[in-house]
């Protein structure tokens, strides 16, 4: 690809990585009461420069680039949106919004209160993780995506010990060194492909690199350090401490958008850098740890005794589905990987995901504080007292199944055709089988909040019958930007 | 041996070394110590890397340089967050332990 001067609209790329970032200085310089006016003023601010990427990509039909100084790759570093990007961009501003206004709910320091360093810190996490995600879906080199994924994994592991009890920390400390052994892993793949290519530049680097032992290391090697970031079964053991333990407003950026930050990158390696290197074995290999998820999370999410620890189990169940666009987008015929109905399917599942599952554990955090307790077995006369909350959960639960209209019924729908026209039918039984589980535990969860409490149910907090109105945008898992790109 | 597989084995075995140390070890600490090994041998394999340049009639490809900058100090920030996470849920718990002592069914307070 030759480019020797930034697309119009270009600048909008830059304006979504800084954006963030700036606000978070200014935060910071404001101190406890200004961060979280900052950060909302910010948030529309943010999701109109998406929006307008997405304008200016639709209109040019190419991808939108900015050449950082107006020097070219090689020598410069380009940042570039395609219709993934795009796409990418939107939700995580829609989704990051959303969960905005439901954080006021826990985090608001108003007016006569004293600032408190939680509340501090989240709003200044929650800008880090937003700049870090769109730094990392639109560089256009390896290495500032390495230092892209660094920035979201130091904004994510202080979101998890929000709370500073032991066990959080604990858990905390267990996803970041995983995360530091993924990034060195990423970082010597990235180094080696210098090494054989002398660029790390994406497009050159595609035109470049050609199967053969040094690409097929620097491509195991990056993987499988994204894959422990990601927290693919069997390196998902730091998740649900993770998740399950953060605050629901911090739970809900981490697990609905900062997994897809690594996961997006595996899907750059795979599809942009190296679409010819990877191999037919490798490619089931990576949706047979897909399939491990689905099945292995499933199951143990149907045992879990706390819902927020369900929900966090859920998400390794649904991260496999991620990674099952893989062997599905493997054209065997061209002995290659190749975008087409998998493509989407799996984008569209990352993005549905991305709303369905921040829905769900900020509808578990309100039933948690309405409660004082998330025991699942204790959830009768929920509905009735929490209405939104339970629908908003209901509403999240029936896209990650899959039933239609949701977001998620359109992204099985497309895996599960690419699975048959591709003639790999096991793959359609494991979407199935995890489709089935998906639905036991959010039919085990809702049965019991529909059922009528044996004594009156008390409430810790004064929720209102008509809660917060994020909770219930964020639950509609279809968004008009998933057809955008479709 | 050239000088440039002197290079190249050391930072394998930088590499492999901290890799065993990382996945093996239980302390945090040993881990991170792990990491930085695992780190410094990366670093190694692509300063050694900057020679290539010389094939094209550079004295050296500055590149990796400039690269090799920022990725130790990401590798240092990476460091000290970690250091003080673990001097946190030491004072917390007064254990560095990694394994957590209830069932991870009970893990978290809200």
């Amino acid at each position: 690809m030759d480019e020797a001067t930034s697309t119009d609209g270009g600048l909008l790329l830059a304006a979504a990585v800084l954006l963030p970032f700036v606000a978070m200085l200014l935060g910071m310089a404001g101190g406890g009461r200004q961060v979280q006016r900052v950060a909302l003023a910010v948030m529309p601010v943010g999701l109109a420069i998406a929006v307008g990427v997405a304008a200016t990509w639709l209109d040019g039909s190419r991808p939108v680039v900015y050449l950082l100084g107006g020097w070219a790759p090689p020598l410069g570093i380009a940042l570039r949106a395609d219709g993934a990007a795009v796409a990418m961009l939107l939700t995580v501003a829609g989704v990051v919004c959303g969960i905005g206004v439901y954080a006021l709910g826990d985090f608001a320091t108003p007016r006569g209160s004293a600032e408190t360093r939680t509340s501090f810190s989240y709003w200044l996490l929650l800008l880090a993780v937003w700049g870090s995600l769109n730094l990392v879906f639109v560089s256009g080199d390896l290495f500032t995506l390495y230092v892209a994924l660094e920035l979201l994994t130091f904004a994510g592991v202080p979101l998890v010990c929000l709370a500073g009890s032991g066990e959080t920390l604990r858990a905390a400390l267990r996803y970041l060194l995983f995360a530091l052994g993924g990034s060195v892993l990423y970082l010597l793949g990235a180094v080696l492909l210098y090494g054989g290519y002398g660029t790390l530049d994406i497009p050159l680097l595609a035109g470049r690199v050609a199967a053969e032992p040094i690409a097929w290391t620097a491509l195991a090697l990056m993987t499988a350090g994204l894959l422990a970031k990601t927290a693919l079964f069997p390196l998902h053991i730091w998740l649900p401490p993770a998740h399950g333990g953060a605050p629901a407003a911090a739970s809900a950026v981490l697990s609905a958008l900062v997994i897809k930050g690594s996961w997006f990158l595996v899907v750059r390696l795979w599809f942009d850098v190296m679409p010819g290197v990877v191999t037919l074995a490798s490619a089931q290999l990576l949706g047979a740890l897909g399939a491990g998820a689905i099945l292995f999370g499933n199951a143990v999410a149907l045992r879990q005794v706390r819902l927020k620890m369900l929900v966090a189990y859920s998400t390794v169940a649904q991260i496999g589905y991620l990674f099952l666009m893989f062997p599905l987008a493997f054209d065997a015929a061209a002995g290659r990987i190749a975008d087409g109905l998998a493509f989407s399917g799996g984008l569209m599942h990352g993005i549905s995901h991305a709303g369905a599952k921040s829905a769900m554990f900020m509808a578990a955090g309100s039933i948690y504080s309405a409660l004082g307790h998330d025991r699942i077995a204790d959830l009768a006369g929920v509905a009735r007292a929490l209405p939104m909350s339970t629908f908003a959960f209901g509403l999240g639960g029936i896209s990650l199944v899959g039933l239609p209209p949701a977001g998620g019924f359109l992204a099985k729908w497309w895996l599960l055709s690419a699975a048959v026209g591709g003639a790999q039918w096991w793959w359609a039984l494991v979407l199935l089988a995890g489709g089935l589980l998906t639905a036991t535990y959010l039919f085990a969860v809702l049965s019991r909040a529909l059922r009528a409490p044996a004594a009156p149910l008390l409430l810790r907090s004064s929720n209102s019958r008509w809660p917060r109105p994020a909770r219930w945008v964020r639950a509609r898992p279809k968004r008009p930007s998933a057809w955008t790109w479709a | 041996m050239s000088v440039e597989m002197v290079f190249a084995v050391t930072a394998c075995a930088l590499v492999g070394i901290g890799l065993y140390g990382l996945i093996v070890q239980p302390h945090p600490l040993r881990k991170l110590v792990a990491f930085n090994v695992m780190g410094t041998g990366v670093f190694v394999l692509f300063g050694a890397l900057a020679r290539r340049g010389a094939a094209a009639g550079m004295p050296a490809d500055p590149v990796p340089q400039a690269l090799l900058i920022t990725a130790i100090v990401v590798a240092f920030a990476a460091t000290a967050m970690t250091v003080a996470l673990l001097v946190r849920l030491i004072e917390s718990t007064d254990s560095a332990s990694l394994t957590s002592e209830q069932p991870a069914d009970d893990v978290g307070t809200k």
